[in-house]
């Protein structure tokens, strides 16, 4: 199956500054793809460069096989629905919508039919004659997606199209959009900063910095395997223990203490171990829950190799202060307490160190009080090694 | 920003009071003059300034005085000859300034800005000597018989009313947003057709806008046509200035009127043409 | 120019730094031809005559009133230093600039009163202010010929109030009234826009710190609207001290300013050379100010 965009080596400079850095990427027929990143970090310009709004400095460009880089917008089988949908102010909602097809020559008659259909589509009937300023923004939100549709294009683009949406309104249009897109079974490419809206709604996403791809895959890949520290730290919550690796399925932290973590980096790079705070476990201090035996046999094979942990003091040191780190276990005390309404998150000390557990609020929950001496826990499976 | 109630920002007492009679002192001042002109216009008495009972002789006057119809002709196809190029340029010129990069861009911004902040009578001088060694050249070169009148007033019309139809069109510009063209060029428009059914009407009134401004100052323009002018090309404004200078009458006080109420018309369209924008711009705030 | 195509819009081919470049030289030569209409008019019919005012300042009158080109010399700059045309530049510099401060005076409490009202009202006001704005400048010095002159509402008026007949009709307390009467609008208008932008906060912080009524225009809102107060000034002031129909209308001859001196020298004296000069002189004060206006951050007059 040909790709529906497939860029490759494609290099985006303006002036000096390189908006896009030599990215390959291959979005396939019928997926939803989100480009994700901070602003400034050339997802917008990628998005543009497939649209024709810009022309690459440099690479291939293709769209369903036909190279399109140097294409004027106004040649390439892809609309674009732009962020605040720059709907045309002195048009109605329905010449809006019919105006692409009017600018391809379809016979007034055929536009304006075409045009009401894709205006029920998006479920807009009776709106038809509405100017945009007479339009809430969700409703411009659909006309501009109308707009778009209605020239039936082989990939759809979107620019951050719910960001001037208030939270309850987006989410709403966020399960309509993934409808949509599913039924109609286009490509939807969507440029977001917003790393929550990506997870829910992509197949697959990239993350980009600076102008370069970091990583692409499904959002399940990338929350839980980050490629490297920035994605680990753009995508979702995180702690991130500084440390160097020692080998394949230990990491030293900067503290001293070793943990288990495994990596293919070399020895000595240095390295964050991301733990999710959802993942952490928090337990009373010198306590064993049935829950953490498993953790305790990994445990111990990483502390083994180091003589400077007391091994086991997890369990018995609680009078010690200092650190005392099993293979994936610490012992801290609480800091302070942030109530979420659904979760506590939980703020750890130990050294230097802060670890943010995030403990559902589920009835009968223990809290731990500030200044309580706990102990951490987690599965090793579950952090990951990542490099800068 | 628009919250007029807080005590630090709203005045009070005797600072209120101030201001606001500040206020009416101004209006006063404003107005009262050319109201008291229009009353006079009507009063039957020799004397400029004195009311001697109502009459409308001395807009008969100015109707059948042949000298005041010609000049009044003189300055309305001037206006539209001047406006109607400059309108062209002008908003040429703000597309170009406002929506590309070229080479010598900041040369031409400081050109346009030119005529707006230089006092009339310098450019009155620097058209009278232009046109004192062109037209010779031309004469000379191409055995023309070119003279000072009609050509070289619209001319220097136009050399002034550029600018401020270009700043008024580009303001325009400025407040439409690039995204809308890249819209219309996304829905399979060329460039003119992107030009032709987007922005074009989006800067609409604000060409309607500079036009009137052109317009306007095209027939206020006193200083600059007395200096380029020729023979039976005296234009309104040149006129009444000729007859002030020999003496008033109240027959300048009945042109006045005349010259005040084209003003005003003018204005007139250019509020209209203002709401028109704003209502044209109700979109980008609503969001 | 590489000699790279633009591709027609059917055909397409991979990108190349060529062809980025080759299309934003398109683009800017797009640019400079919307541009070059204007350009090449301005240059023609505004540059040109600019050049030809500064050659004509060093050239020579000769005896038929005529000017000779050749022989360039400083006579007419060296006439600026006698005491006629000292006291000329001197009577319109200090008639232009006490203009602009009456205008700042009055300007600056009415654009604060206006930029203070709801928006309905602001609105109402403005357009009132930019009527008179709109309003034929020769009409509007006229009107005042009427009030001030011989058995004027003026006169009637110092009568009534038991002054006695007093005549204001040619001079300099005339010729004041009718430049901040023709430019005030100017000064408001840029005030208006200055003081509406600043975050009426910021005022309210000020006094929350302890700032006195007074201490918090003094620090907070005059420092925040001086941007308003250079423009308005400038757009006061540069015309003020080129006016040439107030003066005429309203002054006398006592009251001969830079604008109607200038005007004399090429309408009556035939003295081009001189007038060129004393327009350069005037053209420079007011790029001198212009100039340090926008070296000093402000962005728009």
């Amino acid at each position: 199956m040909t790709a529906a965009v497939e860029i490759t080596g494609i290099t985006k400079r303006f002036g000096d500054v390189v908006a896009v850095d030599n990215i390959d990427l291959t979005i396939a027929d019928g997926e939803f793809f989100a480009l994700l990143g901070p602003s400034g970090c050339g997802k917008t310009t990628t998005l543009r460069m497939i649209a024709g709004l810009e022309f690459p400095t440099q690479g291939s460009l293709k769209i369903f096989g036909d190279e399109v880089g140097t294409l004027p917008p106004n040649k390439r089988p892809v609309n674009t629905v732009f962020q605040n949908y720059a709907l045309f102010p002195h048009l109605n909602a329905l010449d809006n919508v019919a105006f692409g097809l009017k600018m391809q020559g379809v016979k007034k008659s055929t536009a304006y039919s075409r045009a009401l259909e894709t205006i029920d589509l998006v479920q807009l009937s009776g709106m038809d004659t509405r100017k945009p300023s007479e339009l809430s923004g969700g409703q411009q939100q659909r006309v501009a997606l109308a707009r778009a549709l209605v020239n039936q294009p082989k990939v759809l683009l979107l620019d951050e199209p719910l960001g001037a949406l208030d939270l309850k309104l987006r989410q709403e249009m966020q399960g309509e959009l993934k409808n949509l897109q599913q039924n109609l079974g286009v490509s939807f490419v969507f440029v977001t900063h917003d790393q929550e809206e990506a997870l829910t709604m992509s197949d697959r996403m990239a993350v980009m910095n600076e102008g370069k791809l970091l990583q692409v895959g499904t959002p399940e890949e990338i929350y839980e395997h980050p490629a490297n520290r920035f994605v680990a730290d753009f995508i979702g919550q995180t702690n991130l223990l500084e440390g160097r690796v020692v080998d394949a399925e230990t990491v030293c932290l900067s503290n001293g203490a070793r943990v288990t973590g495994f990596s293919d980096h070399p020895v000595g790079t240095e390295v964050a171990v991301s733990v999710r705070p959802e993942r952490v476990r928090l337990g009373p201090r010198g306590e064993s829950r049935p829950s953490e035996t498993e953790v305790d046999g990994t445990a111990v094979d990483g502390a083994t190799v180091d003589a400077a942990t007391v091994d086991g003091a997890a369990v018995d040191g609680a009078t010690v202060d200092a650190a005392t780190v099993d293979g994936a276990r610490v012992d801290g005390e609480v800091e302070s307490i942030t109530y979420l309404g659904n979760a506590r998150v939980y703020r750890v000390r130990f050294d230097w160190m802060v670890i943010e557990v995030r403990e559902e609020n589920r009835p009968g929950a223990t809290l731990h009080e500030p200044g309580t001496p706990v102990s951490v826990s987690w599965d090793p499976s579950a952090v990951s090694v990542v490099a800068d | 920003m628009s919250r007029p109630t807080s005590s630090a920002v709203e005045p009070r007492g005797w600072t209120k009071g101030l201001l606001r009679a500040n206020g009416w002192l101004v209006y006063a001042f404003f107005y009262a003059p050319i109201l008291l002109l229009v009353i006079f216009s009507f009063s039957d008495s020799r004397n400029v300034g004195v009311w001697g009972g109502f009459t409308l002789d001395w807009y008969e006057e100015f109707v059948d005085s042949r000298q005041t119809q010609a000049a009044l002709w003189n300055s309305v196809k001037i206006a539209v000859v001047s406006t109607a190029i400059s309108v062209v340029l002008g908003t040429m010129s703000a597309l170009a300034l406002e929506r590309f990069k070229f080479r010598g861009k900041q040369v031409f911004d400081a050109l346009l800005y030119l005529p707006i902040i230089i006092p009339d009578v310098t450019m009155a001088v620097m058209m009278l000597l232009f046109f004192a060694e062109f037209f010779e050249v031309l004469n000379a070169v191409f055995g023309t018989e070119l003279r000072k009148g009609f050509s070289s007033i619209a001319l220097s019309h136009i050399a002034f009313s550029i600018s401020f139809v270009s700043v008024v069109v580009r303001a325009r510009l400025a407040g439409m947003s690039g995204h809308l063209e890249e819209a219309a060029r996304d829905l399979y428009a060329s460039r003119w057709k992107a030009f032709r059914f987007v922005t074009f009407p989006q800067i609409l009134p604000g060409i309607l806008g500079g036009a009137l401004l052109a317009m306007t100052i095209s027939l206020d323009d006193v200083v600059i046509t007395q200096f380029v002018t020729g023979p039976g090309w005296t234009t309104l404004p040149v006129y009444v200035f000729g007859l002030i200078r020999r003496g008033v009458t109240p027959l300048i006080n009945a042109v006045s009127v005349v010259m005040l109420m084209a003003s005003m018309t003018l204005v007139a369209l250019s509020l209209l043409v203002e709401r028109v924008r704003n209502v044209g711009t109700n979109q980008r705030r609503g969001f | 120019m590489t000699a790279v195509e633009l591709p027609s819009d059917a055909e397409s081919a991979v990108a190349t730094p060529e062809f980025e470049a080759a299309a934003i030289r398109q683009e800017s030569r797009r640019g400079f031809l919307l541009a070059l209409p204007s350009y090449s008019y301005l240059v023609l019919f505004f540059a040109v005559p600019l050049v030809i005012v500064v050659v004509y300042s060093f050239a020579t009158r000769n005896r038929f009133g005529g000017t000779d080109l050749s022989g360039w010399n400083l006579a007419s700059y060296a006439r600026l230093s006698e005491p006629i045309v000292r006291d000329i530049l001197f009577r319109s510099l200090w008639l232009a600039l006490l203009t602009t401060l009456i205008c700042l005076v009055i300007a600056y409490p009415f654009a604060y009163y206006l930029a203070t009202r709801t928006p309905v009202v602001r609105n109402l006001m403005l357009v009132f202010v930019m009527i008179p704005f709109w309003t034929n400048f020769l009409v509007r010095n006229y009107a005042w010929r009427v009030i001030l002159g011989n058995d004027g509402p003026f006169t009637d008026v110092t009568e009534a109030v038991g002054l006695g007949e007093r005549e204001l009709l040619f001079s300099k307390t005339a010729v004041v009234l009718g430049l901040v009467y023709s430019f005030l609008p100017f000064m408001i208008l840029p005030l208006y826009a200055a003081i509406e932008r600043i975050d009426k906060r910021l005022l309210e912080a000020s006094r929350d710190l302890y700032a006195s009524g007074w201490q918090s225009f003094r620090k907070v809102l005059l420092p925040l609207s001086m941007p308003g107060v250079i423009a308005g000034s400038i757009l006061v002031f540069v015309p003020s001290l080129g006016a040439y129909v107030t003066p005429d209308i309203l002054g006398g001859s006592k009251t001969t300013l830079l604008g109607s001196y200038i005007v004399t020298q090429f309408l009556t004296a035939r003295n081009w050379p001189f007038g060129a000069a004393l327009s350069f002189v005037l053209m420079a004060v007011m790029l001198t100010t212009t100039v340090v206006y926008f070296r000093k951050g402000g962005r728009t007059l």
